[in-house]
């Protein structure tokens, strides 16, 4: 893991070098014409711009590794607290919409499997590969449409109302500029798990014990609760946790489409606009972010399964 | 699926090949008429502009005037073209490298592995956004993005697809006869992933063709005077609070149609490859 991070640090750091953008340009902004040649070599020099590739890595990675990664060109503050707040935000729609959508996609991927056949079963699985393929920017703008505008239900954007200070601003109204994107995210995120469960769930009841309690006498809710549950909950949950570098690109989109101010939107902005500093802030905190979901993964394997740990003691 | 099978004259495959024909039939259509659609609809018409749907504009027109018709499936012939350079740059790198991480030894194995992983641990949108900085949007800069992003899931499947067919009979004798390693993968190894290759060249393609949309819908894409599916979709956005509900809600839905098109397409041909393949 440690390799891969320095990989990527070292990765994005030539991307951004060989970028199109002079970041000198980019500091001075408007300015450019004030700003003589003289000063600019100045500035040049200072900021060690004219020096060898590496020497200016080295210089990057050591402040990186002391937790300094720069001023944000666009937000004039220092990086690590425009990551931090934006990150916030992005934490409570991601974590709602992961939960929700676990929750819910694992419900449908055991009915639809208990029900195998049905119309109940074929009902959930196109609804599943049918938001599989749908772009989940479209899918905001399509709620945004039937919700904010039409209903005129929830706001139509922002993640708090406008011309309020920002001590006025209360929980419901939190709450309510998160339900449309949360909505958003969730009901894309509902296929994976699903349809895995599904699949997983049918091959349980295919087994030789579940012939066997079937021949008992059980049945139903009892059946799947007895010999089911503790079989699909485990792949699940693993799939839930390493999804997590999907959920940000969906939580990308999704705060663009309901101007939303999370991470995402910084990314999206940092991108636009030219903010280096930031843009590879964000790219090492995302890995780092997708990093913790894998690592939880196999933490919860190893907590919810028995078997690994007693594999684990011998 | 079994009640819909004894209904229906056709058997399981037969059933596949019909409904893969039919995807294709629509791609091509969709393509020529991208081709062959008149120019005239796209210019700029004030007369005309911000009309719901009717049989003159099918889709609607936008506060231009343009015929949202056209401008739809000129975006989906973009979106199709680019899915196309994407996917076929994705599955060759997928291809070779998986090939190389199963036949050339441990050391290989382990470089390829620890890229695949280096590629899958950042998010492929932010990936998508890093590359198309680095290169200054536009497209050459998503091409190369999506064809650099896209092939970690599929080299992995290839990998230990090879690596079955490695130890194989037919390829230990190979061995045995003296002929390089080469000869081996070329004659012996890649006929035996073709289907697989083929597959998730298919499997590929909509996400390739989603994630060209997204950035694009972001402004880290294509030109803005490129008709695409993500331009129009940003635009539409600008004036969603008006109630113009039809410029976005088609665009969006012939996106969604062809790409799960395309997934018909993967998933049949694994049917038909498949010779087990009735696994529902």
């Amino acid at each position: 893991m440690a390799t891969l991070l320095v990989a990527i640090c070292f990765i994005s750091f030539l991307l951004m070098k060989n970028s199109p953008i002079d970041p000198i340009q980019a500091y001075i902004g408007a300015d450019m014409f004030k700003v003589g040649p003289e000063q600019r070599a100045k500035i040049e020099q200072y900021w060690g711009v004219d020096q060898p590739l590496m020497v200016q890595f080295f210089h990057w990675g050591s402040a990186v590794l002391s937790g300094d990664l720069g001023i944000s060109m666009i937000y004039r503050r220092p990086v690590m607290d425009v990551i931090g707040e934006r990150f916030l935000n992005s934490l409570v729609l991601m974590l709602t919409a992961w939960k929700l959508s676990g929750v819910i996609g694992f419900v449908m991927g055991v009915v639809a499997a208990m029900k195998k056949g049905t119309w109940v079963d074929r009902l959930i699985k196109w609804y599943c590969f049918t938001l599989a393929s749908t772009p989940a920017f479209w899918m905001g703008l399509l709620i945004l449409v039937v919700f904010a505008v039409w209903l005129g239900w929830f706001p139509v954007g922002m993640g708090v109302p406008a011309g309020v200070l920002a001590e006025n601003v209360t929980l419901m109204d939190r709450i309510q500029h998160l339900i449309l994107p949360v909505l958003t995210l969730s009901m894309v995120g509902v296929a994976n798990v699903s349809l895995h469960t599904r699949q997983k769930l049918i091959d349980v009841l295919a087994s030789d014990y579940v012939l066997f309690a079937r021949a008992r006498g059980e049945k139903g809710f009892i059946l799947f609760w007895r010999h089911g549950l503790r079989n699909v909950v485990l792949p699940a949950i693993t799939l839930q946790f390493a999804a997590f570098s999907e959920l940000f690109g969906g939580a990308v989109l999704a705060e663009q489409v309901f101007s939303y101010p999370g991470l995402g939107q910084a990314t999206v902005a940092a991108g636009l606009r030219g903010d280096v500093p930031l843009l590879l802030g964000i790219v090492i905190f995302t890995a780092i972010f997708v990093f913790v979901g894998n690592l939880l993964a196999d933490i919860s394997y190893h907590v919810l399964d028995p078997r690994t740990r007693e594999e684990g003691k011998v | 699926m079994i009640s819909l099978l004894k209904k229906s004259p056709l058997n399981g495959k037969q059933w596949a090949l019909m409904k893969l024909l039919i995807s294709v039939a629509v791609i091509v259509i969709v393509l020529l008429g991208g081709l062959f659609l008149d120019e005239g609809r796209l210019v700029t018409n004030l007369a005309d502009r911000n009309s719901p749907p009717s049989m003159d504009h099918l889709f609607g027109t936008d506060w231009l005037g343009r015929d949202m018709f056209t401008r739809t499936v000129r975006g989906l012939t973009l979106s199709i073209g680019i899915g196309l350079i994407g996917a076929i740059g994705s599955a060759s790198i997928a291809l070779i490298l998986g090939m190389a991480a199963a036949t050339m030894g441990k050391k290989a194995d382990r470089m390829i592995s620890w890229l695949i992983d280096l590629f899958l641990s950042v998010p492929h949108l932010v990936t998508l956004i890093l590359i198309a900085f680095t290169l200054g949007g536009g497209f050459k800069g998503i091409v190369i993005g999506l064809t650099l992003t896209h092939w970690p899931s599929l080299a992995r499947v290839i990998r230990i697809e090879v690596m079955q067919i490695r130890s194989a009979e037919f390829v230990q004798v190979s061995k045995r006869m003296g002929k390089p390693g080469w000869w081996i993968a070329v004659h012996h190894i890649l006929p035996h992933i073709i289907p697989q290759l083929l597959t998730g060249f298919m499997l590929l393609f909509p996400h390739v063709i989603l994630h060209e949309a997204a950035i694009t819908f972001i402004g880290l894409g294509l030109s803005p005077h490129e008709p695409a599916i993500g331009i129009i979709l940003s635009e539409a956005m600008k004036y969603l609070s008006t109630g113009m509900w039809w410029l976005v809600l088609f665009p969006g839905l012939c996106l969604l149609m062809i790409v799960r098109m395309f997934e018909q397409i993967g998933e049949n041909l694994r049917l038909l490859t498949d010779s087990n393949g009735d696994r529902d």
